[in-house]
């Protein structure tokens, strides 16, 4: 079976017209295979994304693509218990669960398990399949020999895999929105000021460091995440679905870039120097899969 | 009313003995490995001290809680497995777990030893804590620090478990078994290997003008003046800058303690079961004035008698306190 290329949701707070262009563009221009949509992060943006979801669902189906909708990762307040239990009665689109609120409503029905479910291995990945999980995307921090135990564990038991392979990294949640804190401002009156910062507000250490990104309560690698000589080991384990996230770049070149690797039409290497040109002023990381610091990037050489 | 159990740590055998005599009702501890969320150097029993300290603990009243509460990579599932052997093998009161596969795994194999949901499952809503009672069985959820003391008693109300709550120390804001910020700068995961901000990755960098940096894994994580007191450089506790602040600001958090001795009374009356008092790191003189000090706190409240707060709010040795999320919904 082809390996899939997969978008994942835009954790960003991203206006309606920027969100309406963008898919657009990966509708119409993009080799990508899949899309999840829906606000994971902050359930007070979830109003602005919710009203424009059936045009932008249409647009993708229209241009080819399946759609999933996905789950909030943090849930707590009355909104989100909400969102969550209304998003579980859905029949299609398919849905993505990143909180067990979500899989309680689920029961048995089908549903994908998000990369914030922490589903590190097989055993794990065996009794959400008993519960009626059909796809699995694995946590970032993952290393590539636990991806390869826990992607053919999961493709025994007829489960897609999924692994992110391009954009800043999820590495941590928090009931504290720290956008607000950055300005002075709480959760509850935050006037939205995450819309600033399309590609996260960028924490630089005090001697001039760059090292995190705050997104609202998430915060991110400063770097992007890149897997690309990867990616023949990540098929060959069964990885079935490639994930990129949407970051505030060219993604349309990106997703081609990584298309052509997977069909081997173009060296890890070449694309590698593409996507070089297309992120300048970003480092990318490949240290999580290699078991080492994620920041880091693990030179060619060094992988032998 | 509920029976404000007191849930104390035990990083060490002489911690345990210490907190048993001190008046804990229930210790928890870990194994010397990555089955638990403190794999901190000289920390943690063996088998054999675990053994012992059961019996100790069983002596004298008080039961032992076995975290296993980390998650096991794909390939490293039969260490969590064979740790959940020996705990009841030695007859640990209850296994505090966080991964679904090790849940799976108790509940299948010891469906006689109560499970604990662990702070690292993050189930922060009834729904989520239904779901792992209902697949699972758990008897008790131990809640995250981010909900204040009216959502406490709501949550009560739509749970068939009992509820723990952290009390007092580390002030951990991140919603935990969601964080690899560690991972991130390190290459220690505080999911799969139960680190956080590891020491073998610290340095402290004194500078010529007498001013010092705390860094780790070679990243700086905040800088003091000469005058100032340098704290352990914890990611979510560093200072930083960003473009519209160039001064370094606490981006996340304050170093700071979490001490909710005068919320005791509020948090019984809202149904919470159990008490949780952080610091398996901490020293034996730590854990006996800490434990012995809620202990009477927790018997005077029992007993409707007015607690004497003033000695709990002391325990903090002139670090900055908090009651973080629990008093007000401000903090977030």
């Amino acid at each position: 079976m082809m390996t899939k290329l997969s978008l994942g949701p835009i954790t960003y707070h991203w206006d309606e017209d920027q969100r309406r262009d963008f898919y657009a563009r990966i509708a119409d221009e993009s080799p990508i295979d899949e899309v999840y949509l829906g606000e994971v992060i902050c359930s007070k943006r979830s109003a602005f994304q919710h009203a424009q979801l059936p045009e932008i669902i249409e647009r993708l189906e229209r241009g080819g693509k399946t759609v999933i909708l996905s789950s909030l990762a943090e849930v707590m307040l009355k909104r989100e218990r909400k969102a969550t239990s209304d998003l579980a009665e859905l029949n299609s689109p398919e849905i993505e669960i990143n909180n067990a609120a979500g899989l309680l409503a689920r029961g048995h029905r089908p549903h994908r398990i998000g990369p914030f479910m922490n589903a590190y291995n097989e055993a794990t990945i065996g009794f959400m399949a008993t519960k009626g999980a059909t796809h699995v995307c694995l946590p970032a921090e993952l290393p590539g020999d636990a991806v390869a135990v826990a992607a053919k564990a999961a493709r025994d038991l007829g489960l897609g895999v999924e692994v992110q392979v391009f954009g800043r990294a999820s590495l941590a949640v928090s009931a504290r929105c720290y956008h607000a804190r950055a300005h002075g401002r709480t959760k509850d009156n935050c006037q939205f000021v995450c819309e600033e910062d399309p590609d996260g507000l960028p924490l630089t250490t005090q001697d001039g460091q760059p090292i995190l990104r705050v997104n609202g309560i998430q915060t991110q690698s400063n770097s992007y995440l890149t897997l690309l000589p990867e990616i023949k080991a990540l098929v060959a384990a069964g990885v079935s679905h490639m994930r990129l996230m949407p970051q505030r770049v060219d993604m349309v070149a990106v997703a081609r870039e990584y298309r052509a690797v997977l069909d081997g039409t173009r060296s890890p290497q070449a694309a590698e120097e593409a996507l070089g040109l297309l992120c300048q002023g970003t480092s990318f990381s490949n240290g999580f899969y290699y078991g080492k610091a994620g920041y880091r990037r693990i030179a060619q050489a060094a992988r032998a | 009313m509920s029976l404000a159990e007191l849930i104390c740590p035990a990083g060490t055998p002489a911690a345990l003995r210490t907190a048993v005599d001190a008046g804990a009702d229930a210790v928890y501890c870990g194994f010397q490995d990555a089955t638990n969320a403190r794999n901190f150097p000289g920390l943690n029993f063996t088998p054999e001290e675990l053994e012992a300290s059961v019996a100790y603990a069983h002596a004298r009243g008080a039961k032992v809680l076995l975290a296993l509460n980390t998650y096991p990579p794909a390939g490293k599932v039969d260490l969590w497995r064979q740790a959940a052997d020996k705990g009841a093998q030695f007859g640990v009161d209850a296994f505090i777990v966080a991964d679904m596969g090790v849940a799976e795994y108790i509940a299948r194999t010891y469906p006689h030893i109560r499970l604990h949901l662990s702070v690292q499952a993050a189930a922060s809503s009834p729904e989520a804590i239904r779901y792992y009672c209902e697949n699972f069985g758990v008897k008790r959820v131990v809640l995250p620090r981010i909900l204040t003391i009216p959502e406490i008693r709501e949550i009560r109300k739509e749970i068939p478990c009992e509820i723990e709550t952290f009390i007092f120390g580390n002030h951990g804001l991140m919603v935990e078994g969601r964080c690899s910020l560690t991972n991130y700068l390190t290459g220690q995961s505080t999911n799969l290997d139960g680190v956080c901000s590891p020491a073998s990755d610290v340095e402290y960098i004194r500078h010529s003008d007498g001013s010092m940096s705390s860094k780790l894994g070679g990243f700086t994580i905040d800088s003091f003046g000469p005058e100032e007191k340098a704290g352990y450089p914890t990611i979510c506790k560093g200072r930083y800058t960003v473009p519209h602040r160039t001064d370094g600001y606490y981006a996340f958090e304050e170093p700071i303690s979490l001490n909710l001795a005068r919320l005791l009374p509020d948090l019984i009356d809202a149904g919470v079961h159990a008490f949780k008092i952080e610091g398996r790191q901490r020293s034996k003189s730590y854990v006996r004035s800490v434990v012995s000090s809620f202990r009477n706190a927790v018997d005077d409240i029992r007993a409707g008698r007015t607690a004497d707060i003033a000695n709990l709010v002391a325990l903090t040795e002139g670090q900055k306190q908090t009651q973080g999320a629990f008093a007000t919904k401000k903090w977030r």
